[in-house]
């Protein structure tokens, strides 16, 4: 695969916009390979927030935010970051060994009628 | 309990489900997820390029054209094993190839009208008639506007008498509730048929 020389990072400028500047922080990776993770894939760090002090600031954010589930959705929020740069910082972790996430498909079309009754109840309870 | 030991915590193998808030631009989607959300409304972008096209570089005029689609959404914590999202639909006519990936494993949705631009939800009510997802129409009653009667927007939508449609405010919460409620009512009833 052609890329860019990471050590040249004036490659892009102002006029690409603010969506060009994240992609520096993944080294320009654009997607996770063999990591299949969606924007409602729950996933939690197992280091705790002390530990995350020792690593770079992007995956010391996730860590300590990562404290209890989140989605993938939630994260990028929260950092204020495009969905597949974070889950290229993700699948960084996971790698690591600092997360884990549901490998499985959470979401499924046709949920048993247990599941629907305890989302209708669990409304009824707000 | 204030420790509960690490494992609880660190438990990914919950259910999450998904419901959406559909309607033209400016209906109150967002405001809709607000009033029942455990946590403020949540922005995410999607940077279109690569989630669409599968863009794998970024060499140059990609990064121009690279469109970003805000996603709202929120979250109700039904119990440790559920989660329920709530995710408002980019309500911009462009970014209607986004919806098939936000329909996707989608429980049901509420498509939220506003009777002075009715037309503005004509698309949602096509797109989750023709995918076949459950889905009940919310008026949203904002202050000022005439109200019509739900059998007046029921004619007006060409809707079917089995779809819900319900008199709401998006900013109530009770109100969202009730929508979600019978929503959820819709859910359970088209699954059972499927199931026969």
């Amino acid at each position: 695969m052609m890329m860019m020389p990471r050590e040249d990072d004036t490659w892009f400028d102002d006029a690409a916009g603010p969506i060009a500047r994240p992609y520096t922080i993944t080294g320009g990776r654009t997607h996770a390979d063999n990591i299949d993770l969606q924007l409602l894939s729950l996933v939690v760090a197992l280091p705790g927030p002390a530990e995350a002090d020792s690593m770079a600031p992007e995956y010391a954010r996730i860590v300590r935010l990562c404290q209890r589930p989140l989605s993938v959705a939630e994260i990028a929020a929260h950092l204020d970051l495009p969905v597949p740069i974070v889950k290229v910082l993700l699948a960084d972790l996971i790698e690591r060994g600092h997360v884990i996430y549901r490998t499985s498909q959470p979401l499924s079309e046709a949920p048993d009628q247990h599941v629907l009754q305890a989302v209708l109840d669990g409304i009824r309870r707000l | 309990m204030a420790f509960a030991g690490s494992e609880p915590r660190r438990n990914v193998s919950a259910t999450v489900v998904k419901l959406l808030i559909a309607g033209g631009f400016g209906v109150g989607k967002t405001t809709m997820v607000g009033s029942v959300s455990e946590i403020s409304p949540l922005r995410t972008e999607e940077a279109i390029t690569q989630a669409s096209a599968g863009i794998d570089d970024l060499t140059g005029v990609e990064s121009k054209t690279t469109t970003t689609v805000a996603l709202d959404f929120g979250r109700i914590t039904i119990n440790p094993e559920l989660i329920l999202y709530l995710f408002g639909t980019p309500g911009q006519d462009r970014f209607w190839f986004m919806w098939d990936e936000l329909a996707q494993g989608a429980l049901g949705a509420v498509v939220l009208a506003d009777t002075r631009r009715l037309e503005t939800c004509f698309p949602a009510v096509d797109f989750f008639e023709r995918r076949g997802l459950p889905f009940v129409v919310g008026v949203n009653c904002f202050d000022n506007a005439y109200r019509y009667g739900t059998e007046e927007v029921r004619a007006a939508l060409e809707l079917d008498e089995t779809v819900p449609i319900l008199l709401c405010d998006a900013r109530d919460r009770e109100s969202t509730k009730q929508v979600l409620v019978v929503l959820m009512q819709q859910v359970m009833a088209q699954a059972a048929l499927a199931r026969r």
